[in-house]
């Protein structure tokens, strides 16, 4: 038997390299899709199995959590390029990076101030210090809604193939079909209020029921979901 | 002002070629100068519908791409005065549409028609994005069953965030809730989605609801849009739809109570 464990059969070093940088300054696929094309045209050999970092630390709102990531993978290696790690993001999309694959840098803490391409789409006023985050049109199926603080009151109706995340909790004055996760950040305590209860999914702080789990007499009716000790309930409101 | 129609669905098969065929024939007879594009490149299935497939000589992606003039590509209806079709590309792929290149054709159609209706390919990729980019006003054409609700639902998401509207911070594509092929037969017992049912689901208002029929087939293999057939429960149908859109009361009495039958049950 040869002897597995004396002589070292690798080594593990950190080591600098330049690794080329993908800063993104907005989430428009359509933006992304059309300008990647024209640059990968420029010099194709150079982009041919080139590693990539994924830099979303110049994504401001609402542009961060508006991004596809999965998209963005996808369309990368379309192009022959080789997506291997973000830098930056939301949890979820770090989740979903990891998902994907992709490894996870560190913020880095940079002092120099990027020169941004101007941005002509519209950035809402943002008022920082507002614990909740208020949607007033219908959240449709493949979009996602996410209140990074506090909590998420949606007016109108929540699609199939929608899903909204909340660090607090989650408020639906209307129809509830799709996804709804609340306290996803850890938070016990969050709630699920809804007005029609027809959810796909409910989670609160990663406890979660999907639909056929749902108790029978609630379905389409106003619920409440909440989290005693591990076990989540769901009751009439 | 001319306006922009996307016909769009998310989902094929669901009747949007057909509808865009019928609805810009219908805007034609009302006197308005009118053009459908067919954005389905690779696949061209407008000019067979509109029974203009031996006349195409340049296309779409001709004109994007400066091989022909858009009057060299534009076919003129030969029933309808002010019906004309830009054809699509069978030999391409959708790769060839650009944004540039669409909004210069676009641009271009604006200074001779009063509506320019695109029609969308399935799907919600570059050529569905391409048919919609411009648009003023959008049709969702969605059949009484769950995969089309919540295909529509997705494209209603898109052309509130892809578009040169939502881009532009301009107001919103105006939305506009087609049913087709719906069976009340079959609604009342429980096989298909009533429209109301669809209604709450996608929560946009509702233009019309065009049944289910056997004229449509018809209609479609013998290259005449359904509008033309003045036999055609559909193509009727298709005509109220015009008419709403153009903003008038459907006054005729049995056509009010053909709807109201519909929205009477749920």
């Amino acid at each position: 038997m040869p002897n597995l464990t004396s002589i070292p059969a690798f080594e593990l070093k950190g080591s600098l390299t330049t690794l080329m940088v993908l800063h993104l300054f907005k989430s428009d696929q359509e933006a992304i899709t059309v300008q990647l094309a024209d640059k990968v045209a420029q010099a194709p050999q150079f982009f041919q199995h080139a590693p990539l970092l994924i830099d979303l630390q110049d994504l401001g709102e609402p542009h961060l959590s508006a991004l596809d990531l999965t998209h963005l993978v996808e369309l990368l290696r379309k192009h022959g390029l080789v997506p291997v790690a973000i830098r930056g993001g939301t949890d979820p999309q770090k989740q979903l990076a990891l998902n994907l694959t992709l490894g996870i840098l560190p913020q880095n803490s940079r002092s120099e101030s990027r020169e941004k391409p101007q941005i002509e789409v519209e950035s809402e006023p943002v008022i920082l210090n507002t614990s909740a985050k208020i949607i007033s049109h219908p959240v449709r199926s493949g979009q996602q809604v996410v209140a990074l603080q506090g909590d998420l009151v949606v007016l109108s109706p929540v699609s199939h193939g929608a899903e909204i995340l909340a660090h607090g909790h989650i408020h639906v004055y209307s129809a509830l079909r799709g996804r709804a996760l609340a306290g996803v950040n850890g938070d016990t305590q969050a709630r699920i209020f809804c007005q029609q209860l027809e959810a796909e999914l409910v989670s609160i702080a990663g406890q979660y029921q999907i639909n056929e789990g749902l108790p029978h007499h609630l379905q389409g009716k106003a619920a409440q979901i909440f989290l005693v000790g591990e076990e989540l309930k769901i009751e009439a409101l | 002002m001319s306006t922009v129609i996307v016909v769009t669905s998310g989902k094929g098969g669901v009747g949007k070629t057909t509808t865009s065929a019928a609805f810009a024939t219908g805007l034609a007879l009302r006197g308005h100068q009118t053009v459908v594009i067919d954005f389905d490149v690779g696949l061209r299935n407008l000019d067979l519908i509109m029974g203009c497939e031996r006349r195409v000589v340049y296309d779409f992606v001709n004109v994007i791409n400066g091989e022909g003039t858009l009057n060299q590509a534009i076919i003129k209806d030969k029933r309808v005065d002010s019906l004309f079709i830009l054809p699509a590309s069978q030999t391409r792929d959708k790769e060839a549409l650009t944004l540039k290149g669409v909004y210069r054709v676009i641009e271009a159609l604006k200074k001779r028609f009063e509506y320019i209706v695109c029609d969308s390919p399935a799907g919600i990729e570059h050529g569905a994005i391409m048919a919609m980019y411009f648009a003023d006003e959008a049709l969702i054409v969605t059949n009484p069953e769950v995969s089309s609700v919540r295909d529509s639902d997705r494209i209603i998401g898109l052309l509130s965030s892809k578009t040169h509207r939502a881009a532009q911070n301009l107001d919103p594509v105006k939305e506009h809730l087609l049913i087709t092929r719906y069976a009340q037969k079959r609604v009342t017992k429980g096989d298909m989605l009533s429209a109301q049912d669809i209604q709450d689901i996608l929560a946009i208002p509702l233009l019309g609801i065009i049944p289910e029929s056997k004229s449509v087939l018809q209609a479609s293999n013998s290259g005449v849009p359904v509008t033309l057939d003045k036999a055609s429960d559909a193509g009727q149908a298709y005509l109220e739809v015009v008419a709403r859109f153009l903003g008038e009361e459907v006054s005729n009495s049995q056509k009010k109570g053909f709807l109201s039958h519909w929205f009477g049950k749920k």
